[in-house]
């Protein structure tokens, strides 16, 4: 059985880091700091991966199918008998899955910055806050209740503020972390709704009790959900949708996707740690926990599906067009968050058969988290390559590098397998589960498919855009003394995750995680994966030709593009577009007559209050006059009138 | 020549009862002013030695009362001559109209 106090150390250990840090670290262990947080972080991995050795191939089958165990659980508020908010761990393929990931990913962010990072003011106070971001990821990846989800939920939010704005002095980065706050944030309020919508009908928070009782057939709980309408829409339906607003609002899905790109602001490996393991994943990994009942909804699926696909193509057209390599990345996540979305959204398709067998799911579910799990590690590298590049020009700007092959070998090297890997390049991590997802869209719609396909000719088209502008494309430019790749804490990691990109794919994901947690068979042919490689390596032949040498080609497309370019330049201005609405429609339609009111008749009403007082006080304050003979005169007037009103004029009875 | 009544002995009280009541409200010296209090108290006094004995002429709650009310009257002529001794400290007066600062 699990080893329940390993398990509950994963996501305890960073916080204990969080804690000693933040608390004490500035004052007792400036320098060790990091060194104690990477150390935290090196348990926590391992008992991560030992938990993942244990569930897989010791205990977590049963009957060949994987379980969904519940070790640890125990009630923190309670409503109602029946109806509690607990706290506890679950473990079934995809949590333990994200346990390896994120554990691994945060070690390799923690032991990047330990050069990244040097040197900085508030080196304790980094990692203080990347133990908090790894806690609350993991508190949430092991949620055995939808409340207790959000509330790591909320925590990941709070933490990924910190970190974005952890360069508190630049402006850019406030204004930044304060957007990615209210942006997730207002889509919380989304997942709120739903989590109230469904616990309603469910008349439960934990999750077995929730997907239990929404999905069986014919149960009384789905059945009124089914049937009352809101709208147009079940309950059910509303439920879902709201939740997964909460879902894209974290995984930047079109339109919540506008804070994403400011996110990097923030140092270059927490946008790593963002991009790849923790906050951006959670939408996936919340429509993936909730997912059997999203099955139910062919709405809600729908939705699913075309947020997702619209936010692949959306970001990977934008992804062509920056210059500031972060920011590629950023709608790079997007992108690729997208096709994930995309995935789970298709994989509930062939409900509409009328069956409700889970056997019956597709394949796109296995292929999203096969996605998720490759995307993780290759966009963690990419980040700390670009990290690594960044550290090296002091630079963001594409214009500012080129033939940077010379100078750093090694991130070279790691840099090219991560974007062969996310062009989908066999034998590369990318190739095979993206060819999932390309299966799960055809098997859907083929022009779903198609446009799949495209996006991926998109994304190896500018994931070698940055490839050749970084490290080659121009002659070399580095000004006279430079100070190398940044040493050995830094190209660990990238070597690590250079292997990981390499070496996933070959993983029989299909075996572990799977919708109803049955090995799913793979129907992998060779043949069908002609047109996704071809059209990826169209990609990047284009790529090449265009920037591989300087030239004008690139000028000559943008002139002849025009005003489409201009559009996707400026991120088809949704920014804008976001600004007009709250600027000019919300503050002078809602806002300002708010601020009229509480101005006028709120504080009116006060003012008049107060001024009433003051008049009235200004003429009786006579009476107060210190004279003690008036005072006694006033005494003989009442003693007088009350005579004459017991004497003459009250008559009791 | 004439027994006095009850009725000449409330006139001489009610008298009394309202030269001192004049007097506390238009002398300005408070020592003039608690001899006022005095011409009051015993107004009283003699009101309810007199219902004492005309209404009542067995019983003593009357003369018991007065007494008690002489009593009370030199206690209440120690502390007040205390604190026109200290108002007089500070002031240099004992006008009670200069003792007026406690106003709004």
């Amino acid at each position: 059985m699990p080893n329940t106090i390993l398990i509950a150390l994963i996501p305890l250990l960073p916080l204990a880091a969080f804690l000693l840090l933040g608390l004490y670290g500035k004052k007792y262990f400036k320098n060790f700091s990091g060194i104690i947080g990477t150390t935290v972080l090196l348990l926590s991995a391992a008992f991560a991966l030992y938990t993942a050795y244990g569930y897989f191939f010791e205990y977590g089958k049963i009957d060949g199918i994987y379980q969904k165990l519940v070790p640890l659980q125990f009630t923190w508020l309670q409503f109602s008998p029946g109806l509690s908010i607990d706290m506890g761990i679950i473990l079934d393929p995809i949590s333990v899955m994200m346990l390896v990931v994120v554990t691994f990913i945060s070690l390799m962010v923690h032991f990047y910055s330990l050069a990244y990072m040097k040197g900085d003011e508030r080196f304790p106070v980094y990692y203080a806050f990347l133990g908090l971001f790894t806690f609350s990821m993991l508190g949430l990846v092991m949620a055995s209740n939808i409340f207790q989800l959000y509330i790591f939920w909320e925590l990941v939010g709070v933490s990924s503020f910190l970190l974005i704005g952890y360069h508190y002095d630049r402006p850019s980065a406030v204004a930044a972390c304060k957007k990615a706050f209210i942006v997730t944030r207002f889509a919380d309020l989304g997942f709120l709704i739903g989590i109230l919508v469904l616990s309603f009908h469910a008349n439960t928070l934990d999750f077995n009790t929730l997907i239990q009782r929404l999905t069986v057939d014919g149960s009384h709980e789905l059945h009124t959900a089914y049937t009352s309408m809101f709208l147009g829409a079940s309950a059910l339906t509303w439920g879902t949708v709201l939740v997964f607003i909460g879902g894209a609002g974290k995984s930047a899905l079109f339109p919540l996707h506008i804070w994403l790109p400011d996110a990097m602001e923030g140092p270059t490996p927490v946008s790593a740690l963002i991009h790849a393991a923790t906050m951006v994943v959670a939408g996936v990994y919340l429509v993936a926990r909730m997912f059997p009942v999203f099955s139910m909804s062919n709405g809600a699926m729908h939705v699913v599906t075309f947020a997702g696909i619209f936010s692949a193509l959306f970001a990977a057209v934008i992804a062509c067009t920056q210059t500031d390599i972060k920011r590629v990345l950023a709608y790079s996540t997007m992108s690729q968050i997208g096709l994930m979305m995309f995935a789970l959204g298709v994989s509930g398709s062939n409900l509409e058969s009328g069956s409700l067998n889970y056997s019956h799911l597709g394949a796109g579910y296995t292929a999203s988290m096969f996605h998720l799990f490759t995307h993780a590690i290759f966009k963690a590298l990419l980040f700390l390559g670009a990290g690594s590049v960044i550290h090296f020009i002091h630079s963001n700007e594409m214009k500012d590098m080129g033939g940077l092959r010379k100078y750093l070998p090694i991130t070279h090297i790691t840099f090219l397998i991560a974007c062969l890997a996310i062009s989908g390049v066999p034998p590369f991590a990318g190739f095979f589960s993206k060819e999932e997802i390309m299966l799960a869209a055809w098997q859907h719609n083929t022009v779903l498919y198609y446009i799949t396909l495209f996006t991926s000719g998109l994304t190896a088209f500018y994931m070698f855009r940055l490839y050749f502008n970084i490290f080659w494309s121009k002659g070399v430019i580095v000004h006279g003394e430079h100070h190398g790749e940044g040493g050995f804490a830094m190209m660990l990691p990238l070597v690590l995750l250079a292997i990981g990109a390499v070496a996933a794919g070959f993983i029989p994901f299909g075996n572990f995680i799977s919708a109803d947690g049955k090995p799913l068979e793979s129907e992998f042919h060779w043949q069908f994966s002609i047109a996704p490689v071809a059209v990826g390596l169209a990609g990047i032949f284009t790529a090449m030709w265009l920037y591989k040498n300087k030239s004008n080609k690139p000028a000559a497309i943008v002139t002849s593009l025009g005003g489409f370019y201009k559009a996707a330049y400026n991120k088809f201005y949704i920014d804008e577009l976001y600004l007009f609405i709250t600027k000019k429609i919300i503050f002078n339609l809602i806002g300002r007559p708010a601020a009229w009111f509480d101005k006028n008749i709120v504080n009116g009403l006060v003012n008049m209050t107060g001024n009433t007082t003051l008049i009235i006080s200004e003429k009786i304050k006579g009476f107060q006059s210190g004279k003690v003979q008036q005072y006694a005169i006033y005494f003989l007037a009442g003693l007088i009138g009350l005579a004459v009103l017991f004497i003459y004029l009250w008559k009791p009875g | 020549m004439m027994e006095p009544g009850l009725y000449h002995l409330l006139f001489v009280s009610t008298a009394l009862f309202f030269i001192g009541v004049y007097g506390f409200f238009t002398r300005r010296n408070l020592v003039t002013m608690l001899m006022s209090i005095e011409l009051i108290l015993n107004s009283v006094n003699i009101n309810f030695i007199a219902f004492n004995k005309y209404l009542w002429p067995h019983k003593m709650d009357g003369l018991f009362f007065s007494i008690f009310v002489i009593a009370i009257a030199a206690a209440e002529a120690a502390v007040a001559i205390a604190i026109i001794i200290n108002l007089y400290r500070s002031h240099q007066s004992i006008d009670v109209e200069r003792a007026e600062e406690m106003k709004f």
